[in-house]
């Protein structure tokens, strides 16, 4: 099965019920996979919309309907949805987002892989926000994390993206499919609860449209009702800190990764794509002193994860992009962060790799 | 009672004295209390600027959204859940500017939605710049001399582009337009009532309808209403300067979106 065909299938699994997209490679084929299963499918949508800013909207209107929606774009679509991601974020929105990353900026490399969007999901809307990004490195996770992101975004009232690459979009690989994944929907709203009053974990009560609670919904900061109230410094503060530490402040709770060697010297730390040469050059070429961090939640960052090496004598991080979440690693550690950044659309070599651990002072 | 469907407590609203939307708010919410829809199941959006803070002051689940894009968050409530009733509040800079494209794929579409679109001709909230429907010559903050591009006729863009229900009367023809959003409402299919309105504040101030009745009387005595356009014009006669049609111009069953199954 092919990795977008699998996240169309994590998300039906998941019981997505609407899909709104717009083509746009390298991730057409989620959309084409949702329009042929989803009419066969009782009580399920899929809309082709007018373009990418419309199918986010389109994705937001279908979830306060109590609908698991979901759209699938690549970076132009991305950045046309960016003002609506915003919308999500402010409204705590449960959504999810696709995003099949190629060669950037602009119309870029249509065809061709990268992971230049990493930084874009997490700061691409204005104002200050925290989001949840998952990486797939695989067919089967391109299904089981797109099924996870729903619980996630449920759980946490907040858009989820599925952060995959053109390599793992495209790569066909034979996965299992569970007889049934877990599902977690919102915290329903209390009786009496005002419609956006945090409950201990940060993340309000959600009750759908059309059940009698009569939420006013806007982007404009507010009050715990919904009511605008746009010109109080401390309404916005405190509005805005709670939309970032509900995510945050669960960022080791939630954390799902992959640790190989916990004694290694040389530590990579790896998501998507590049996870796959990282294996190689630590699982089976079985390069000595080296080790790997793989990271399946990318943001929020788990920074604790980093201290997990006691022997550490520098991370070395391959990506598809100029070195972005590099800086995010180096900014939580004291040893030598080494970025092996490559754009254009091919993958790290195992030699590039191997390469990287001798110029970090290794001996492989 | 129609205080049942305002939110009190969001008293007093944002609009100017002399605004033509709360004349067209009274107008909508009559007509959908004569629907008699469950308020639970009615849905009001909006995107941005004066119209589209009227989904705040309603008793009901409501989407206010983002510039332009009421119609595609609209699109997903429907689509998602077609048994809810959805109205759109929305502008000419929302509707016929930023959200053109998605106004038009609507009703292609022809998704069973309701649009209310109060048309002062101007960006009220941001101080009176020119809109797509400015009409030619008239001043703004950013037609200062005068808009010069052609503005927009909105009703007949819907018409062009598929709706089932397209109206036009202004917020001096309170009766005609209940009238109307009642039948655009139960018209399965897009529905369009344009309402073209006063904004002293913005639009008036800057071209000689300073007080409300100005324009309204301008309104009323410009409109004409198209079956007597249609009785007295001869073949060839084009609609006197500054004057423009009213009534209910459209009203088909072509296929819809967003209807529920039939059970």
């Amino acid at each position: 099965m092919q990795g977008n065909i699998a996240s169309a299938e994590g998300a039906l699994a998941a019981g997505c019920t609407f899909f709104a997209g717009y083509p746009i490679t390298p991730s057409t084929e989620v959309a084409e996979h949702m329009a042929t299963r989803m009419p066969k499918i009782k009580g399920t949508c899929f809309i082709q919309m007018e373009d990418e800013i419309a199918s986010m909207a389109a994705i937001i209107g279908g979830a306060w309907t109590g609908a698991r929606s979901m759209t699938a774009t690549s970076g132009p679509g991305f950045s046309l949805m960016m003002e609506n991601i915003g919308y999500a974020v402010m409204t705590e929105t449960p959504c999810v987002l696709v995003n099949i990353q190629r060669g950037g900026p602009s119309t870029g490399q249509p065809t061709m892989s990268a992971q230049g969007d990493i930084m874009q999901v997490k700061f691409g809307s204005h104002g200050d926000y925290s989001i949840i990004a998952l990486a797939p490195s695989s067919v089967q996770e391109c299904f089981d994390l797109t099924a996870k992101a729903f619980n996630l975004a449920d759980r946490f009232r907040t858009p989820v993206f599925l952060m995959a690459d053109e390599t793992i979009g495209h790569m066909r690989e034979k996965i299992e499919i569970p007889d049934s994944v877990e599902i977690i929907r919102p915290k329903p709203l209390a009786e009496g609860a005002l419609p956006f009053a945090p409950g201990p974990d940060g993340v309000p009560g959600f009750a759908a449209f059309g059940t009698g609670r009569h939420i006013p919904v806007t982007g404009l900061t507010h009050d715990e009702r919904g009511y605008p109230d746009t010109t109080n410094p401390a309404r916005h503060e405190s509005l805005v800190r709670r939309l970032i530490s509900k995510i945050e402040d669960a960022r080791h709770d939630i954390a799902d990764y992959a640790i190989m060697n916990e004694d290694a010297q040389y530590v990579f730390v790896c998501y998507g794509a590049p996870v796959r040469t990282v294996r190689e050059v630590v699982e089976r070429l079985k390069t000595p002193d080296t080790g790997y961090l793989q990271l399946r939640i990318v943001w929020p960052f788990p920074e604790d994860l980093l201290n997990r090496f006691p022997n550490v004598k520098a991370f070395i991080v391959p990506e598809m992009n100029l070195g972005m979440m590099a800086r995010e690693v180096e900014r939580h550690v004291s040893v030598p962060v080494i970025p092996v950044s490559k754009i254009g659309g091919d993958l790290h070599s195992p030699e590039e790799l191997v390469e990287a651990v001798r110029a970090a002072g290794g001996h492989p | 009672m129609r205080d049942d469907w305002l939110r009190e407590d969001r008293l007093p609203h944002i609009y100017c004295a002399g605004c033509g939307n709360g004349t067209i708010m009274n107008c909508v919410l009559e007509a959908v209390e004569k629907t008699g829809w469950d308020k639970t199941k009615t849905i009001f959006l909006s995107g941005i600027g004066c119209s589209s803070r009227a989904p705040g002051y309603i008793l009901t689940d409501s989407l206010h959204t983002t510039h332009g894009r009421a119609i595609a968050f609209a699109t997903g409530v429907k689509m998602a859940n077609p048994s809810l009733h959805v109205v759109v509040f929305t502008g000419d800079g929302d509707l016929a500017a930023i959200g053109g494209n998605h106004f038009i794929h609507a009703c292609r579409r022809n998704i069973d939605i309701t649009v209310i679109c109060m048309n002062n001709h101007i960006y009220g909230m941001t101080g009176g710049q020119g809109s797509p429907t400015t009409p030619i010559g008239k001043t703004s903050t950013t037609t200062p001399y005068g808009a010069e591009e052609a503005p927009f006729d909105l009703a007949e863009l819907a018409i062009a582009a598929g709706a089932n229900y397209v109206a036009r009367w202004t917020s001096f023809h309170v009766k005609q337009l209940t009238d109307s959003v009642l039948n655009g409402l139960h018209t399965p299919g897009f529905s369009l009532i344009e309402v073209r309105c006063q904004c002293p504040t913005s639009y008036g101030r800057r071209n000689k309808y300073r007080e409300p009745m100005d324009y309204m009387t301008y309104l009323k005595s410009h409109a004409i209403l198209k079956e007597k356009w249609e009785r007295t014009a001869g073949p060839g006669d084009e609609l006197p300067a500054d004057s423009f049609l009213i009534g209910e111009f459209v009203r088909r069953h072509r296929p819809v979106m967003g209807v529920p199954d039939e059970a």
